[in-house]
């Protein structure tokens, strides 16, 4: 009466641990290449181009001056162009004549505020070189302002991590008052309130240091004081 | 330390800890393969197409084997595309400054170990090496994956916990796919515009030239030579600010720049600063609230997040306090005292809108992940300023570690402590159910021990090979301290510097990318070995003998295990080297 039918397997599914290497869905070795190889592809579109793409355009329609590198002019205002601008706000330069703010020492190579070779010196604390470069520095302040006797901020002959710092700090800037006022004939409190216009708040009065940004307050100083 | 120090420290623990609970929720929501909230809507036609254009069925699972050869053969493939478009970047589009390829070799080779196992290590100066093309298509398409591939090795560890009895431990693909298009993708295109706002640059235009304000004279590079007379300045720009995202957030670090986050074009205000810290260190440690939700229990994410979270601040509050004392040698020439008007400190090596807090919190920050970008150069930090971050990156970066790596390094940890703990109260010693025994225990002393070999067996070769000795920049106690730090931080996959010493060198990027590949790989591969093994297991009921993972005993066993067995190892290094300089600095001789 009972007809013979292949019964299922009743001691439960197939242990998971057995694959076949022909098994679909990617799981054979030359299908797990495959897989391999078109995903990466497709991650490499999607994250580096796609992506930096997509920021570009976003930047370009919200942000286009913060995007194209911060740039200002003679008269302190936004500009796009590199021909146009006397340099960029987030970026330092070198400034030697002592009737100019001196912005910090910079270890960038072959000279200094070298933006495309951003970098720090590197020298470590006990160095000797360390000691030789403030040295140097300090005979530098001292020889072009000998009346001035104030103790020396530290970050002003002490050289930036990127070796592109546009900031110093406010002491730094109050230090070179003296100097300024004297080769310019300025009154030394007139000085200080365009340092003080200069200053840049810490961001929501908590994050970072407050400092003063040298290539601004120097535009600034040519324009109120021109030489 | 400044009530400013305590306040800004304090802001950044809160903002992150607050973040923990949504983003470590949204994570286990993509990892446990449910339609993600939101973006889902989207993203999900998205995932399903890429699923469908690779051949990818989502419902299959692979075991641990499988998985692990999938993710190998994946890293191979991103090797060998950053070593090719290095050296093919010549002839490639988006190069308007005609970046040549990138020679030496050993250069490309050591970049490509760097970025694929998310070290982000950097023997050369980004604007002057690499193309558009190669910074974007092969430097941050490895943040990415990189930062996915921790991500991934995390998910199926945990997967092995949370499950019983199977072998199946989830797809690499789907899992892989999931983690850039839900998670790692969105928030850098978030990130990135808003550090745009804040002054980012992103451009794909050639570098800008301007006029000085004030030319000046350059002196020749002899005595003899003569002086130039300098009237421009050549101002690299790019498509910095997708990059920065992703550095930050898949906790690699490899800057744009030659300067990282000290260059005011990666890191432009104090609020770019804090945004970077916060993003470092908010995928690390929320994935300890996705790993609670996904064990059913969240106090054992919060257990693993508070040891974490009191490693981290041990080591960055001494590094805050150390930088703001300053160097002692310089007290006769300057000022470094903290008033309103200037930050004081150690300001060698630093920027004036961080000054030495700021700059500390990053430092421990980007060495307690394994991202190892500075906003500061650790070489000129203080000695003992600079043993802060050697050692946190000393301790296996659990701290809270890499995206992904940082917990399964930890949860390394935790077995090891819950044998320990076993062992001293005389009970089999379990973990979440799971019984703990010879097979694990191998597999984590592996994946433990191997990064503290590799430094050690790394520093003895290059103290001892004229080729090593030729790399180093300062001289004295600190040269060793460069060498220990490089050897430290690519065999921990950190990729921070004491910057000095010369790396690009067929010495240095040999033998780092080996210690880089090695330290990754030979970590992972132990890893997905207990995943697997773990997800057999069946899973006990906890009695009345189980050791409570949960407890803040438990925390302070943790803590304790990690000190014993990671940091102590070190000690004879580190006095050899920072301790030794500290001591010198202080008695005054440089």
């Amino acid at each position: 009466m009972t007809k013979f039918t292949p019964q299922p397997d009743v001691t439960g599914p197939v242990p998971a641990t057995i694959h076949s290497t022909s098994a679909p869905h990617g799981e054979g070795w030359l299908s797990m290449l495959r897989v391999a190889v078109t995903l990466f592809v497709i991650m490499t579109l999607l994250a580096g181009i796609v992506y930096p793409l997509l920021v570009t355009q976003i930047a370009r329609l919200f942000f286009p001056w913060q995007a194209h590198g911060s740039l200002i002019n003679h008269a302190g205002q936004h500009v796009l162009s590199g021909r146009q601008a006397a340099g960029s706000i987030l970026i330092g330069q070198y400034f030697s004549h002592p009737w100019y703010f001196w912005p910090r020492p910079s270890a960038t190579s072959p000279m200094p505020y070298n933006a495309a070779a951003s970098g720090g010196s590197n020298t470590g604390p006990t160095n000797p070189a360390l000691i030789v470069n403030i040295k140097a520095r300090v005979a530098a302040l001292h020889a072009a302002d000998p009346g001035n006797k104030q103790p020396i901020p530290v970050d002003l002959i002490t050289s930036s991590g990127s070796g592109l710092d546009p900031d110093e700090s406010i002491a730094a800037a109050y230090y070179q008052i003296p100097r300024i006022a004297r080769l310019r004939h300025i009154p030394p409190a007139k000085l200080k309130a365009l340092v003080n216009r200069c200053i840049i708040e810490r961001s929501l009065d908590v994050f970072g240091q407050r400092a003063v940004n040298v290539l601004e307050l120097n535009l600034a100083l040519d324009r109120a004081y021109p030489r | 330390m400044t009530p400013n120090a305590w306040l800004q420290i304090a802001l950044l623990i809160g903002t992150v800890l607050l973040l923990v609970k949504p983003v470590g929720a949204y994570m286990a929501y993509v990892y446990e393969n449910q339609p993600v909230p939101g973006v889902g809507r989207v993203l999900g036609p998205m995932e399903r197409g890429i699923y469908r254009v690779c051949g990818i069925s989502p419902q299959h699972q692979q075991d641990w084997k499988r998985y692990t050869v999938a993710l190998l053969l994946f890293n191979l493939l991103g090797f060998m595309a950053v070593y090719l478009l290095q050296r093919w970047q010549g002839w490639l589009p988006f190069n308007p400054a005609q970046m040549p390829a990138v020679a030496p070799s050993s250069l490309a080779f050591n970049t490509a170990a760097s970025f694929v196992t998310n070290t982000n290590w950097q023997n050369y100066a980004g604007e002057s090496t690499m193309s558009y093309c190669t910074q974007m298509a092969a430097l941050a398409v490895q943040n990415f994956l990189s930062a996915t591939t921790g991500l991934t090795v995390l998910v199926a560890l945990v997967r092995g916990l949370a499950r019983k009895t199977t072998t199946e431990l989830g797809s690499f693909w789907v899992d892989l796919t999931r983690s850039m298009l839900y998670i790692l993708l969105p928030l850098s295109l978030v990130l990135a515009v808003v550090l745009v706002s804040q002054g980012v640059p992103q451009t794909l235009d050639k570098y800008i030239t301007v006029h000085l304000v004030q030319p000046f004279h350059q002196a020749g590079s002899s005595a003899t030579a003569p002086s130039t007379l300098i009237t421009t300045q050549t101002i690299a720009v790019g498509p910095v600010a997708s990059q920065e995202a992703i550095k930050e957030l898949g906790t690699n670090g490899g800057g744009f720049f030659n300067a990282n986050s000290a260059h005011p074009f990666e890191n432009p205000t104090g609020l770019t600063n804090f945004l970077e810290e916060v993003a470092i260190l908010l995928l690390p440690l929320a994935f300890c609230y996705t790993f609670g939700r996904m064990v059913n229990d969240t106090r054992q994410g919060w257990a693993v997040l508070a040891a974490m979270v009191i490693l981290l601040l041990a080591l960055m509050i001494p590094c805050v306090m150390a930088e703001q004392a300053g160097n002692p040698l310089l007290v006769r020439y300057c000022n470094q005292q903290p008033t309103p008007l200037q930050p004081g400190g150690n300001m060698v090596g630093k920027e004036a809108r961080f000054g030495p807090v700021n700059s500390a919190i990053f430092a421990a920050v980007a060495t307690g992940t394994s991202t190892g970008a500075v906003n500061s150069m650790f070489d000129s930090f203080t000695p003992l300023g600079g043993l802060c971050p050697i050692w946190l990156i000393q301790l296996s970066e659990v701290a809270p570690g890499g995206v992904g790596s940082g917990l399964y390094g930890m949860l390394m940890f935790v077995l090891i402590t819950v044998f320990i703990a076993g062992l001293m109260i005389g009970r089999t010693p379990e973990y979440l159910g799971k019984k703990i025994e010879a097979f694990e225990m191998k597999m984590a002393s592996i994946a433990i021990l191997v990064p503290p070999s590799l430094v050690l067996v790394g520093t003895a070769v290059a103290c001892v090979t004229a080729a090593g000795l030729a790399g180093i920049a300062n001289p004295g106690a600190h040269g060793f301290s460069e060498m220990l730090y490089a050897m430290t931080s690519q065999a921990n996959n950190n990729g921070s510097a004491f910057a000095g010493l010369n790396g690009d060198t067929t010495f240095y990027n040999v033998l780092g990318a080996l210690l880089m590949l090695a330290a990754r790989f030979w970590t992972i591969i132990p890893t997905m070995a207990i995943a697997g093994s773990l997800a057999r297991k069946k899973i006990i009921p906890a009695g009345s003998g189980t050791l409570a993972t949960n407890s803040p005993l438990f925390v302070f066993i943790l803590i304790a295990i990690i000190v014993v067995v990671i940091a102590l190892t070190f000690f004879p290094a580190l006095a050899l080297g920072p301790i030794a300089e500290q001591m010198q600095m202080m008695a005054g001789h440089r």
